[in-house]
């Protein structure tokens, strides 16, 4: 497209494009502060693809948010987001607005609501290149359809001129991340990319996040309650429990041998990597996420946890490396690979009764 | 949209010919004999007999109709019972001076009404909105016929900044023509930017909150780029139709104000003719204002498909 964009293999011996460091976000509410994410911390080396799974309402969308201060005025937010090396968390609006759309760019859940109803598409994508890269309304007409083509839009020449009203869901989730990548930023934000569109449609949109990772060396970070969606795309994997980090690793040694209880729980019901997403969905663990107002000193899960004790009601588990044995060789495709920081390749969970070597629970013995 | 504007404009015919005769047995409703209040002194039976005679008010009421309607078709809307002046000359010195007292007070309203709303909304919480919100409280309780009477004393008689009564061409003096109508249409304004304010703050908080502002946000567009083009271009939609909806209640409320501040318009003209039971004069004031209504409906909703693509289709489609 542009002559930025390199055909590599993701470039693996780099520091990470983005750093989250005891990431936190509380909300003021009529009915009290509510602590949406704890202390997460997180990194995307260039070009990989992290998925962040979790339950409904453990703070998946608010942590994506956060990174490029685009939640109300009501969040309170501490820690550290560094992208590129420069620091968001309270950084000026202006270093805020260079960054967005550049550097860090979004691609939300719902595909209808996200786009303004009243202006063409091509309106929409061209806005951002005229903001950032300063083409004239004619250049960044022509990188408008240009990009509307990469993401596999037939006839983008007539497609620039329509409302997204005249589009099927899945075009209108292809005209969203034609958007975010028009500038081709570095860290692309996916939250629940393929929630709302049918399987097939699905399996179109996971392609192109793919080919821009391939094509261009687009970190994603991909946001999902969809394991399939995991294991299609995800390199790495970061479970989520109630604002929290419980496990962290490669996507083959996640599914092989998840460590916290809530993973396996989660894993129960769903595919092996390699098998195509969208036909499985999160099996029900009884119980529900809590809406915390405090961060307690002990771990979130153990009213719903099977191997819970005392020491999980009184002290809170830390991240720490999972004590298994040597992972098996990953097959095929890239194992997370992480920067500098060690926080990549290793295997890490939140827990005082991690399962070990225990082998993953099949829907067969849930039976 | 051919087939739109067809069904629009057999709507509008079928409006006014119903307003038509509403207007024309609601006239002959009214209490007291024309020919008694044109008579004068003269109450002879024969005087008012060669009244009736002359106006035609002798005639059975269908024939009256029959006559009234063909003439009005033929673009003569009669003759002035009390001054004997052609209905259509009267309406040609009377409308401009509404129109432009009219389109004065809508400018005004709309750009303090749309100003103010956004204002309010984007500063939620802050002094901004308290001032905004303190605006528009006064301007919706306060009555403008009041505050009308109030600028005239203060502005007028006390101050001698404004002229308190009378009207000046626009064609003969500009600046002139402006110093007599301003003050009437800021007042006139005033009360419908209340209205406007109050609908743009409520439906820019809307957008301000939907999920494609945060997109727009999230493209590192400037907040004046987010709130103008992307928030303030969907809130517009509702406050199109919320002006619609107060353009009929800005036609009384002109006849008000001019009446107050003495402008020889359409308002003064209308309620002359009431009260000196001048049918014909009245019955072609009803007429304009019907057609007024039904134009500015349709601008409206031209404006509408305009501002709103998804109308524009549904319009090409029906
Ligand atoms: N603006 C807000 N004000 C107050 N609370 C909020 C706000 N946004 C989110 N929350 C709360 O933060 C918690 C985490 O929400 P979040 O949207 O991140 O969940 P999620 O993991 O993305 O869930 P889902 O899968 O349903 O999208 C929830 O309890 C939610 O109610
Ligand atoms: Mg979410």
């Amino acid at each position: 497209m542009t002559a930025t964009a390199t055909t590599a293999t993701p470039d693996t011996g780099t520091a990470p494009v983005l750093e989250v460091a005891g990431l936190g976000v509380r909300f003021a509410t009529e009915s009290g502060t509510l602590s949406a994410v704890d202390g997460v911390d997180l990194s995307l080396a260039p070009g990989e693809i992290v998925g962040i799974v979790g339950e409904s309402g453990c703070g998946k969308s608010v942590t994506a948010m956060s990174l490029a201060g685009l939640l109300p005025r009501s969040a309170k937010i501490e820690g550290s987001v560094r992208l590129l090396g420069t620091e968001l968390v309270g950084a000026k609006p202006g270093v805020l607005r260079a960054a967005r759309g550049q550097d860090i760019a979004y691609i939300f859940q719902e595909p209808m609501s996200s786009l303004n109803p009243v202006l063409t598409v091509g309106r929409q994508i061209t806005e951002v290149l005229q903001v950032h890269e300063k083409l004239s309304r004619k250049e960044a007409l022509e990188r408008a359809v240009e990009l509307l083509g990469v993401v596999g839009i037939p006839s983008p020449r007539e497609r620039v001129k329509h409302y997204p009203h005249q589009l099927s869901g899945g075009m209108r989730q292809r005209v969203m991340i034609a958007m975010a990548v028009a500038c081709q930023p570095r860290v692309l934000v996916a939250d629940e990319p393929t929630t709302a569109l049918d399987v097939t449609v699905q399996a179109g949109i996971l392609d192109v996040l793919r080919g821009l990772r391939d094509r261009f060396g687009t970190s994603i970070l991909v946001i999902t309650h969809d394991l399939g969606v995991i294991a299609d795309v995800a390199d790495r994997v970061v479970v989520m429990y109630a604002g929290r980090v419980v496990e962290r690793a490669g996507v083959d040694e996640l599914f092989a041998r998840p460590q916290h209880h809530y993973t396996s729980g989660l894993l129960s019901a769903s595919p092996t990597p390699g098998r195509h997403a969208g036909t499985h969905r999160l099996q029900e663990i009884p119980g529900l996420v809590p809406v915390l107002s405090e961060q307690p000193d002990a771990c979130t899960f153990a009213d719903r946890c099977p191997a819970a004790t005392d020491r999980c009601t009184t002290s809170r588990p830390v991240l720490e490396p999972a004590r298994v044995s040597a992972p098996e060789p990953a097959q095929g495709r890239p194992m997370g690979q992480g920067g500098p920081d060690g926080l990549g390749r290793e295997h890490l969970v939140a827990c005082w009764h991690p399962r070990g070597d225990t082998p993953r629970l099949t829907p067969e013995d849930r039976a | 949209m051919r087939s739109y504007l067809l069904n629009r404009a057999w709507q509008s015919l079928v409006t006014l010919v119903l307003a038509t005769v509403v207007v024309f047995l609601g006239v002959r409703a009214l209490p007291g004999d024309p020919a008694l209040a044109l008579a004068g002194e003269d109450r002879t039976p024969e005087a008012l007999a060669a009244i009736r005679e002359r106006y035609g008010l002798d005639q059975p009421l269908p024939l009256q109709f029959w006559h009234f309607v063909s003439n009005a078709a033929h673009g003569d809307l009669g003759t002035s019972v009390r001054t004997g002046q052609s209905v259509n000359d009267m309406l040609r010195t009377a409308l401009p001076v509404t129109l432009e007292l009219s389109l004065l007070a809508i400018a005004i309203a709309v750009v303090l009404g749309v100003g103010a709303g956004v204002v309010a909304a984007v500063r939620r919480g802050r002094p901004a909105e308290w001032v905004a919100n303190a605006f528009a409280l006064l301007g919706l309780s306060v009555p403008h016929f009041w505050l009308g009477l109030i600028a005239i004393l203060y502005l007028s008689v006390a101050t001698g900044l404004f002229p308190a009564s009378g009207f000046v061409p626009l064609g003969e003096d500009p600046v002139s023509n402006l110093h007599h109508v301003i003050l009437p249409a800021l007042i006139l304004g005033t009360g419908l930017s209340a209205v406007i304010m109050r609908q743009t703050r409520s439906s820019m908080l809307d957008s301000l909150s939907t999920d494609y502002v945060r997109t727009a946000e999230a493209k590192g567009l400037r907040p004046s780029v987010v709130v103008r083009r992307h928030a303030l271009r969907n809130s517009l939609i509702v406050v199109v139709t919320i002006v619609g909806l107060q353009l009929g209640g800005l036609i009384s409320g002109a006849v008000v104000t001019e009446q107050i501040f003495g402008l020889p318009g359409f308002g003064k003209m209308t309620i002359d003719a009431v009260f000196q039971r001048d049918y014909p004069v009245i019955q072609a004031v009803v007429l304009v204002t019907a057609t007024a209504y039904i134009v500015i409906n349709f601008a409206v909703d031209l404006l509408y498909s305009i501002i709103d693509p998804r109308v524009r289709v549904t319009g090409e489609a029906s």
